[in-house]
């Protein structure tokens, strides 16, 4: 079998985030992630829930290219519904970072100063809530020194040290998981729960990660395991699940 | 016999007074009430604060100088991500914002609604958006030991959103009754029930109107969630949420969005648009977009 391109080891990746994860709703922002969370619950987390992206459940594995008359609903979830599944804690969600550091705060709100930002981004949304309540992981399609920061400049997902300085209030839910790069996979096991490698995807190597990033990330001295591959069945269900190729625009293969 | 309480869209935007906190129902670029925000454009009303699950309504107000101030999470279109009105305000610092997560803004409408000064949540702490508005409060979780007490919150801090009361609140429904009932066929009602409950003055337009009692002949009467207590004025205003969507009247007019979006990059197009769609009264809004349909 031949390599995958790395656009497909992104969305396994992703998948792989959502193992066994049980009967939550997976909320994934981007391309690469909704793909990664179609294959998980198509494969080893069939239990977890999807929306139609309006305020519905969505029965089964659709297509990315699905028109909303093609879904199946299976159940009614309003905004209203959403926060209650957010505050229950039955969700993980993988959000779309601009900025993340060492910590994973992470922003989508503006670059800059606050009340003249230099680039206003879409908002902090629903992050600040997400990230203390549930699960949280991120999606960062472009791994570089502008995104992989040493402070970001507005905190709307919150880190694992800007928890602990908020207290139990903010700690008790708070659960970082991973974040998933054009470059490789990486949880927060290091110092201080600070950023540490999972894997590096394949062709990527240390010194990539490290010319790419402001912060120190743990564990990319040593033996550094290779993302792997998707499985054939994977790749056949990537392939109609993004007919018209969606990922390899969020993730050009080079 | 109850009173009616249809009234003109002129009469409708008298209401809306400079200096008033206004709330806006919908959500990005769905079920906005756009034929009120078009209204207030072109009236004399300024120095509003505007709280919004923002889309257009917001970029639109801010860009014609009507808003000193934002309370919101985002500015979004939705199949466009930001709003380029209100990114070129922001990037100016013409407006203030007071950033505030999604599910935070929920509470502090059920608080006003609900006429308590606060709600606890977990949301916002941690994060910039406490930081940014100093004025936001935490408080300690009074039941850490006694007979209330949980187990993993004792002591916690949480943040007390404060109630968010509106001076007026405008929502979008695709059919009202003449006194005041309103249905949301749309896919979701979102928060406007909170937006009319946190409000002094409670606007409401509607794509038709019909005579009170027969509501439940245009869907189901569990979509009619917008009941007369919640509501003072009404008017008709079809097609009154476009550009946004408003099922199952229309969908979002992905083209027409486009257009704006792309128009509001530079000055020079946007006076073009600006002249084209928003110089005149809700009509000649109307007529001026299905002239362009033609032309498309």
């Amino acid at each position: 079998m031949s390599e995958a391109v790395l656009a497909d080891i992104c969305v396994v990746a992703c998948a792989d985030t959502w193992h066994s994860c049980g009967e939550i709703m997976v909320s994934p922002f981007g391309s690469i992630p909704a793909l990664g969370a179609r294959i998980a619950k198509a494969t080893f987390s069939p239990d977890i829930v999807l929306t139609d992206g309006e305020a519905a459940l969505s029965y089964g594995v659709q297509p990315l290219t699905a028109r909303p008359s093609e879904l199946i609903r299976e159940s009614y979830v309003p905004y209203k519904a959403i926060f209650a599944v957010v505050w229950s804690g039955r969700r993980h969600i993988m959000m779309m970072a601009s900025q993340v550091d060492k910590f994973g705060n992470q922003n989508i709100s503006a670059i800059g100063p606050h009340d003249k930002p230099k680039a206003q981004l879409v908002g902090v949304r629903g992050a600040p809530g997400n990230s203390v309540n549930h699960p949280t992981s991120y999606w960062v399609p472009d791994h570089n020194t502008r995104s992989f920061v040493d402070h970001v400049d507005v905190v709307c997902g919150v880190g694992n040290d800007r928890a602990a300085s908020a207290g139990v209030g903010a700690t008790r839910f708070h659960d970082l998981r991973r974040v998933i790069s054009n470059l490789g996979v990486f949880d927060f096991s290091g110092p201080d729960g600070s950023m540490a490698v999972v894997s590096l995807h394949p062709g990527v190597s240390a010194d990539d990660v490290t010319a790419n990033t402001s912060f120190e990330i743990a564990g990319l001295n040593g033996d550094v395991a290779v993302t792997r591959q998707p499985t054939a069945d994977e790749q056949a269900m990537i392939d109609d699940l993004d007919p018209k190729g969606a990922r390899l625009k969020e993730v050009p293969s080079t | 016999m109850t009173e009616s309480k249809e009234v003109t869209l002129e009469e409708l935007v008298g209401e809306i007074e400079s200096g008033m906190t206004i709330g806006i129902g919908g959500w990005g670029s769905r079920r906005k009430p756009m034929a009120l925000v078009r209204a207030l454009l072109n009236s004399d009303v300024k120095n509003l604060t505007v709280v919004s699950y923002g889309g257009p309504d917001v970029g639109l107000l801010v860009n014609a100088g009507k808003v000193a101030k934002v309370i919101c999470g985002f500015v979004t279109l939705d199949s466009i991500a930001l709003d380029p009105l209100w990114r070129a305000a922001r990037q100016q610092g013409s407006v203030e914002l007071v950033e505030i997560d999604e599910g935070m803004f929920f509470l502090g409408l059920q608080a006003a609604a609900w006429r308590v000064p606060f709600l606890p949540s977990r949301a916002g702490l941690g994060s910039s958006v406490v930081e940014n508005t100093p004025a936001f409060k935490t408080i300690t979780n009074p039941y850490s030991d006694g007979p209330f007490a949980q187990a993993g919150d004792e002591d916690a801090e949480l943040v007390a959103v404060p109630a968010l009361p509106l001076d007026v609140a405008i929502v979008h429904v695709n059919v009202a009754d003449q006194i005041g009932n309103g249905m949301i066929l749309a896919p979701d009602p979102f928060f406007d029930d909170l937006f009319l409950g946190a409000a002094t003055r409670r606007l409401v337009t509607t794509e038709q109107i019909v005579a009170p009692g027969t509501l439940a002949e245009y869907g189901p009467i569990e979509r009619a969630t917008i009941h007369r207590l919640l509501t003072d004025k009404i008017a008709v205003t079809p097609n009154g949420a476009h550009f946004t969507a408003n099922e199952p009247d229309y969908k979002r007019d992905e083209a027409f969005q486009k257009l704006y979006a792309t128009s509001a990059k530079d000055e020079e197009s946007w006076n073009v648009f600006a002249e084209r769609f928003l110089s005149g009264d809700e009509a000649a809004y109307q007529q001026a977009v299905r002239q362009w349909r033609d032309e498309q």
